[in-house]
């Protein structure tokens, strides 16, 4: 069971504003990727029947998005973005850099479960490109070395927890 | 010289601008005050007055926008309809990202402008739907509605009146076409973001089936100045037919990329010497003036006004306010497959001619850039064009065809050698292209 006390809480703040069931349908699959990484067959059965919903309706709505995950992602999930402005100012080789440090390819997880790597498309962050999410953080104005300080703290923190 | 004249964000650099207690003491919600005096017509009145034109893309003209919302619509057996009042926060066309600024800085001039817009067209609730991947900045617009609710601006009773409006943020969950307004619709409802027909217009049938009213967070921040200041002081900037300022977001190959706060009218030259210049000194080729929409004007063509009629002469939109510039040394085949590429990824699939089209032209522009292209491939995109535009639920498969038709058309000869040589010329010889954008899953 991923949805607890905790998120059930914040589902019941939120009905006071949202006028139908349904409407809590992406504000609860955030949550319960928050929790636990990304969402399961299991999480939408359970998604479809806290909201009494048929599983089907929570599976079309997984599926449309994308910051849905529907495989488990590594502890970072790193997402450069590749879109035209950030293309313009270097992404491609930030992406090559990457690959190579991880040892991956877009769209695959490390090994050891660290980080996942993918492509996304313009961030909305085009003036300080290139720009990467990681997790819920941006990271703009990358060059080689300024990623390499941010991947190294994070190697960092991934094996001794955050300082 | 341009004329820097900023009504929005002329407070950017101050310290906690985003607060409640600074936005107060720089004179913020006064607009409120001032509108809750006035009649909801009289509001619509001075927008209309103001010439404000929607800053989410399509230009249309806020106050006749707010116009169409019914007065007193009621369900078939006479009970009172709510209205609702939403605000498109996607953000998400390539090249723009002055919301988020918006976001950031000044969440409370938005949270304003919602409510006088609110009791303007009279909404009892409001929704902000922001892109998903802000996530720093849902937290800031969230903190900043709990802020306003504590003082009595939103909730039961807004400000000691008899009217009640409360706001809630909605995160959307990464898809570019929940920014086109009906999809929109359909995301909050907690379905799949795909755009409905029209008519039923929102004004009609919006939100959870009611009449609904959306605007961009960059239209909501413009109304405390209207209404503070006048509409006639909004209007006196820019053209007879376009008021104000707009947030120019200028990304690519520029000097200093940033968002600028511009008299709407402001010349493309002007803009892009404003900006420092094309990087590194180099010669300009290309402008996508609009957001990656909008068709690119090639540097014979700069010499323009940024405001929508002007642009639309040109051949071209205003579109997001996103300009996106391209220097000589860029391959124009790979930015526009680049864009194509995106186009395919994003359509919803709902209309066969853009979920086909995007995914062909796709793959000719990739094939060209990759030097597997053919003379046959680049008469067959205007075509695939023709049977897109306007053809298909929403504006999306348009917008595809936008920086397909203009690069072809204008750079043509770029398109020739790469189908000639069987390679791109821009590259060294041998190059093998690293990045096979088709290749690259999705989780
Ligand atoms: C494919 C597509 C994507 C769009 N994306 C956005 C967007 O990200 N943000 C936005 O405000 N408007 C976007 N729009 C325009 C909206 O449909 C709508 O016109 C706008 O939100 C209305 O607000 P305005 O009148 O204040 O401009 C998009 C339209 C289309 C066709
Ligand atoms: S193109 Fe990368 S953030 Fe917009």
């Amino acid at each position: 069971m991923i949805i607890d006390q905790e998120i059930s809480r914040k589902m019941d703040a939120l009905r006071e504003h949202l006028p139908t069931e349904q409407s809590l349908l992406l504000p609860l699959l955030h949550e319960m990727q928050a929790k636990a990484g990304w969402i399961s067959v299991e999480a939408i059965k359970e998604a479809a029947a806290y909201l009494k919903l048929p599983p089907a309706r929570v599976q079309e709505v997984v599926s449309f998005y994308t910051m849905y995950n529907r495989k488990p992602v590594g502890q970072k999930h790193v997402q450069v973005c590749t879109n035209v402005a950030c293309f313009l100012r270097g992404a491609d080789k930030l992406v090559e850099g990457l690959e190579k440090r991880l040892g991956i390819h877009c769209g695959q997880t490390t090994a050891d479960g660290k980080y996942t790597l993918n492509e996304v498309e313009c961030l909305a962050a085009c003036g300080t490109a290139p720009v990467m999410q990681i997790n819920d953080d941006y990271y703009e104005n990358l060059s080689d070395s300024v990623l390499k300080d941010i991947m190294d703290k994070l190697d960092r923190e991934l094996s001794h927890g955050p300082s | 010289m341009v004329q820097v004249e900023k009504l929005l964000t002329q407070h950017n650099d101050v310290e906690g601008s985003h607060t409640i207690d600074v936005y107060r003491s720089l004179g913020g919600y006064k607009a409120l005050e001032k509108a809750l005096a006035m009649t909801p017509e009289s509001i619509v009145d001075e927008v209309k007055k103001s010439n404000l034109r929607g800053r989410g893309g399509a230009g249309f003209p806020t106050g006749m926008k707010w116009s169409f919302m019914p007065k007193a619509p009621t369900f078939p057996d006479g009970r009172p309809k709510p209205k609702y009042l939403v605000c498109n926060a996607d953000e998400g066309e390539p090249g723009t990202f002055k919301d988020r600024l918006l976001m950031t800085k000044h969440p409370h001039m938005l949270i304003e402008g919602m409510i006088v817009a609110a009791h303007a067209i009279g909404a009892s609730r409001g929704f902000i739907y922001i892109r998903g991947e802000f996530v720093f900045e849902t937290k800031r617009v969230e903190d900043a509605i709990v802020e306003a609710r504590k003082m009595g601006l939103l909730g039961t009773k807004v400000s000691g009146t008899d009217w009640s409006f409360d706001l809630v943020v909605y995160r959307g969950a990464g898809a570019y076409i929940c920014g086109e307004e009906t999809a929109l619709l359909n995301s909050l409802e907690g379905k799949r973001g795909e755009p409905r027909l029209k008519p039923p217009f929102p004004a009609m049938v919006g939100a959870f089936g009611m009449p609904t009213c959306v605007n961009n967070v960059e239209t909501f921040c413009a109304v405390p100045t209207i209404i503070n200041d006048g509409a006639a002081k909004f209007a006196s900037v820019g053209t007879e037919r376009s008021g104000g300022t707009r947030l120019f977001c200028v990304s690519g190959e520029i000097e200093k990329p940033g968002v600028y706060e511009l008299p709407i009218n402001v010349n493309l030259n002007d803009l892009i010497a404003h900006c420092g210049g094309v990087l590194g000194g180099k010669k300009l080729k290309a402008v996508i003036p609009g957001g990656a929409s909008a068709p690119m004007l090639s540097a014979a063509e700069t010499d323009v006004a940024m405001d929508f009629d002007s642009l639309a002469k040109a051949g071209t939109m205003a579109g997001s306010g996103g300009v996106i510039v391209i220097s000589e040394d860029t391959c124009i085949v790979e930015v526009a497959a680049r864009l194509l590429k995106f186009y395919e990824h994003e359509s919803c699939g709902q209309c066969s001619q853009c979920r086909e089209g995007s995914h062909w032209l796709a793959r000719m522009f990739h094939r060209i850039e990759i030097g597997q292209g053919t003379e046959a491939d680049l008469n067959a995109i205007a075509g695939i064009c023709s049977n897109m535009a306007g053809q298909t639920i929403c504006a999306f498969s348009d917008a595809v065809t936008g920086p397909a038709l203009s690069s072809v058309r204008k750079f043509r000869h770029e398109f020739e050698e790469h189908v000639r040589l069987k390679r791109c010329p821009c590259k060294p010889e041998g190059h093998v292209p690293k990045h096979d954008h088709h290749a690259s899953a999705t989780l």
